[in-house]
């Protein structure tokens, strides 16, 4: 029964059933969790030579902003796979989504350029389903139809709109002139308070290099400052989306159609009503997450083959989250850690090899103990080789960085399969009326 | 009928928003069809458009065999890479004979290919993971893996200065010679630096051996019957599991022939300039010739005479990218037309099963 300990919040509806083995509420045991990680990379920051950016404020600030397309791609996942539609085609509704940012941006600013890249995203979506909920096409197939048209569409509207323009190209918008806006925590990082610069203490305290509270300190100042407006809104859309899906009548409706349509349906829910709503919040999510990278990220401009296949690392993601807002947060949050720790700096990247032999041992004795000997062994080799490879080499090639989200995605589907709940119904078709 | 009715309704809705589409953008549908149609119309370009449909051919019987039993096999983008990767390096190490060197460079991309389309199959019967989901992580993956072997082990420099980051060349006796000589022997004249590949030879080959195996043998039934009922095939005594990895295994060894048509007949390398995205390609050009090897070898012409006939439009000021979207037009609403098609035809099966048993001949004369 150790699932139970990790099922997060859909508890009330079946009262008795995720009964915590550890007496310790959740938010305690995700602060401890916490903890615990910040002590882990405190240890191998210090033993580890160059590895100051482990725990370095730059390198949270970057991985922020590089985890909220990844987020927002797999919330996008998230709402199509709850009404039970697979959604292949993220990687295109992202590639709508920054040319409507890219264009509408450049023309009326950048929070038209954000409506605009929804609008588009959400295009794609009720596209997708168009074709799966009305003509009933496999999800699979249309979703790649989609990811072929998606590319094609934006280059024809891009040389449309921007070939000809003062620094624009058929592969490249011209740069936006704002972005939305940065923001800082005061008196902790060195936000304005009615345009008081307020003093910075936690940029003072990362510099002093203490064990632990410096390694917090840059943490915590890497997320608090220089954040982006856009950044505050995703940040808050994610309780709120949470919200609306588990607390709300709609969600439950919504959610409904991805665990039982026939079900939903024969209590009044119009089905194909709520699969469409689902594809285009799906789609509008996407194209939000393609808005971010044209808006706040590198010289805010529409580039052709920005969002390199940040669709399908939402998907990952989405996976990785075992199909829940915060599961898919997480898992946003680590593949975004690991780009910008490859991105700043190969050295400390290195270190992580430390940090995975020291968990992996952790995990060896944890399966050694509850008898899982074949776990066991497995964490074992796994935690050697990290070792070994942590000692002969110098730096970490940057192609195996760039794998991880696609290998960790693997690993969790093979290992942990049997701890994963997808939604019941996802991938099937469904029409009105028909039985079973 | 159906079968020609459900092409013609996408070609035309196709063409259609493809049309309407340059209208809204201030362009003239007519100019633009005339400049492609002038563009395609000459010995050249046909032969252009044949030797890029070959690639697109053989990835869409990689794609096709799959989708035969409901198999999506959507990494074989990343499995034309693995192939044609290692086909690269260990071809250019080779020295064999012209007679040895060909098939031994095409039989290591198939096995290679195959590798790595077993990775998917082995995780998907061990350890129940989606093959689509797999897939597409593997093509990712395998874009990376090549990309470092590449870089750190197999590259190779004509000089120090040399920044072309690229495998060694493939020696000539590795080449696969083209169809020039043969054809003008029967009368036909090719215009100058043009050029028939005999990848289109391998193409014609691979297409009637897969038509062989999918509907004239015993594994090519167990295929379709599990494509069309999972349950009635494993009732018949099909193992599921096993054709799943037989499957993957020579969809992705299908797959590491896509990339032989660019390395044999042209590049001799693998390199950042080797074409990408033939998976995809293979993918749509599956779908719109519904799985069936002539099908696709009409949908593959068609697909890669619009991307020639594409490069007339620069010259009336039309951009060429208008014809992505005439392509994945068709392609949706193809898809679109067949289900529609299908469905009514299921539909109509039903009724008449339905009034075979309601009114058995003479007896139920009532109705």
């Amino acid at each position: 029964m150790t699932t139970t300990a990790t099922e997060p919040a859909v508890a009330p509806t079946w009262p008795g059933r995720f009964t915590s083995r550890v007496p310790v509420n959740r938010t305690s045991r995700l602060f401890l969790a916490l903890g615990l990680c910040i002590f882990l990379l405190s240890i191998v920051r210090s033993i580890s030579s160059n590895a100051d950016d482990l725990t370095a404020s730059g390198t949270y600030r970057s991985a922020l902003a590089l985890a909220v397309p990844i987020l927002l791609a797999g919330l996008g996942g998230l709402f199509a796979e709850r009404v039970g539609v697979v959604n292949i085609g993220l990687e295109g509704m992202m590639i709508l989504g920054t040319f409507g940012a890219g264009w509408a941006g450049w023309k009326w600013g950048p929070w038209v350029g954000i409506l605009a890249a929804i609008a588009f995203g959400a295009l794609g979506g009720l596209l997708h389903a168009l074709a799966t909920v009305t003509f009933g096409v496999d999800h699979v197939i249309s979703g790649v139809a989609i990811n072929l048209i998606a590319p094609g569409v934006v280059r024809f509207l891009a040389d449309e709109a921007f070939t000809g323009v003062p620094g624009g190209a058929i592969s490249q918008g011209p740069s936006l002139d704002d972005n939305t806006g940065r923001i800082g925590l005061p008196f902790l990082s060195g936000g304005n308070l009615f345009g008081w610069h307020s003093p910075d203490l936690l940029s003072r305290l990362e510099r002093k290099h203490w064990f632990v509270v410096s390694d917090i300190a840059g943490i915590t100042h890497g997320l608090t400052s220089e954040l982006a407006w856009f950044t505050v809104i995703v940040v808050v859309l994610l309780p709120t989306l949470t919200y609306v899906l588990w607390r709300t009548p709609f969600g439950l409706r919504l959610r409904s159609i991805g665990e039982k349509p026939e079900a939903a349906d024969s209590l009044g829910v119009p089905v194909y009503r709520f699969k469409y709503i689902g594809l285009a919040i799906s789609g509008g999510l996407a194209g939000l997450g393609g808005a971010f990278l044209v808006i706040e990220t590198g010289a805010s401009r529409y580039n052709e083959g920005q969002t390199a296949n940040r669709g399908f690392i939402g998907l990952a993601a989405l996976i990785f989250g075992n199909w829940r807002p915060t599961g898919v947060a997480l898992g946003a949050g680590v593949f975004g850690l690991s780009e910008s720790l490859r991105l700043r700096s190969a050295d400390s990247v290195r270190a992580v090899l430390l940090l995975a032999f020291i968990v992996l041992v952790a995990a060896a004795l944890w399966t050694f103990v509850t008898k899982k000997l074949l776990t066991a062994l497995v964490c074992v080799a796994l935690g050697v080789f990290s070792l070994v490879y942590y000692l002969i080499t110098d730096k970490v090639p940057t192609e195996f960085q760039f794998m991880l989200p696609y290998l960790t995605t693997l690993v969790v589907l093979v290992f942990a399969s049997r701890r994963l709940r997808p939604p019941a119904a996802v991938g099937l078709p469904w029409r009105k009326g028909q039985a079973t | 009928m159906q079968t020609i009715a459900a092409p013609a309704i996408a070609a035309v809705m196709a063409i259609a928003v493809s049309a309407l589409t340059l209208l809204l953008t201030g362009n003239d549908p007519i100019d633009a069809a005339r400049a492609m149609w002038n563009q395609i119309n000459g010995t050249d370009a046909m032969v252009d458009a044949i030797n890029s449909a070959g690639p697109y051919y053989v990835s869409g019987l990689a794609a096709a065999i799959g989708f035969k039993m409901s198999l999506f096999n959507i990494g074989v983008e990343g499995q034309y890479r693995i192939g044609a990767f290692f086909a690269a390096v260990i071809g250019a190490k080779m020295s064999l004979p012209a007679v040895l060197h060909l098939p031994a460079i095409l039989v290591l991309a198939m096995v290679f290919g195959a590798t790595w389309a077993a990775v998917p199959a082995v995780l998907n019967v061990k350890a129940n993971v989606n093959i689509v989901i797999s897939t597409i992580m593997l093509n990712s993956i395998a874009t990376a893996l090549t990309a470092y072997l590449l870089f750190n082990y197999f590259r190779y420099k004509q000089s120090a200065g040399d920044l072309v980051p690229r495998t060694k060349p493939i020696p000539r006796s590795g080449w696969m010679p083209h169809l020039n000589r043969p054809i003008e022997a029967i009368g036909f004249h090719f215009p100058a630096n043009t050029r028939l590949h005999g990848y289109l030879v391998l193409a014609i080959v691979v297409g009637i051996v897969f038509y062989v195996i999918v509907w004239r043998t015993r594994f090519g039934f167990d295929l379709r019957s599990s494509g069309v009922s999972p349950d009635a095939a494993r009732a018949a005594g099909v193992d599921p599991k096993r054709m799943v990895v037989i499957t993957m295994l020579m969809s992705g060894a299908l797959a590491g022939l896509v990339g032989m048509g660019q390395m044999l007949s042209s590049g001799h390398v693998f390199g950042d300039q080797f074409p990408t995205g033939l998976g995809f390609a293979g993918i749509a050009v599956a779908l719109l010739g519904r799985n069936h090897p002539a099908g696709i070898a009409f949908a593959a012409f068609i697909w890669s005479a619009i991307e020639t006939a594409a490069l007339g439009l620069s010259d009336v000021g039309i951009p060429q990218e208008i014809t992505r979207i005439l392509q994945g037009s068709l392609l949706l609403s193809a898809v679109i037309a067949y289900e529609v098609v299908r469905r009514r035809r299921a539909v109509a099966m039903l009724h008449e099963a339905a009034h075979a048993v309601v009114s058995p001949g003479p007896v139920g004369a009532t109705a």
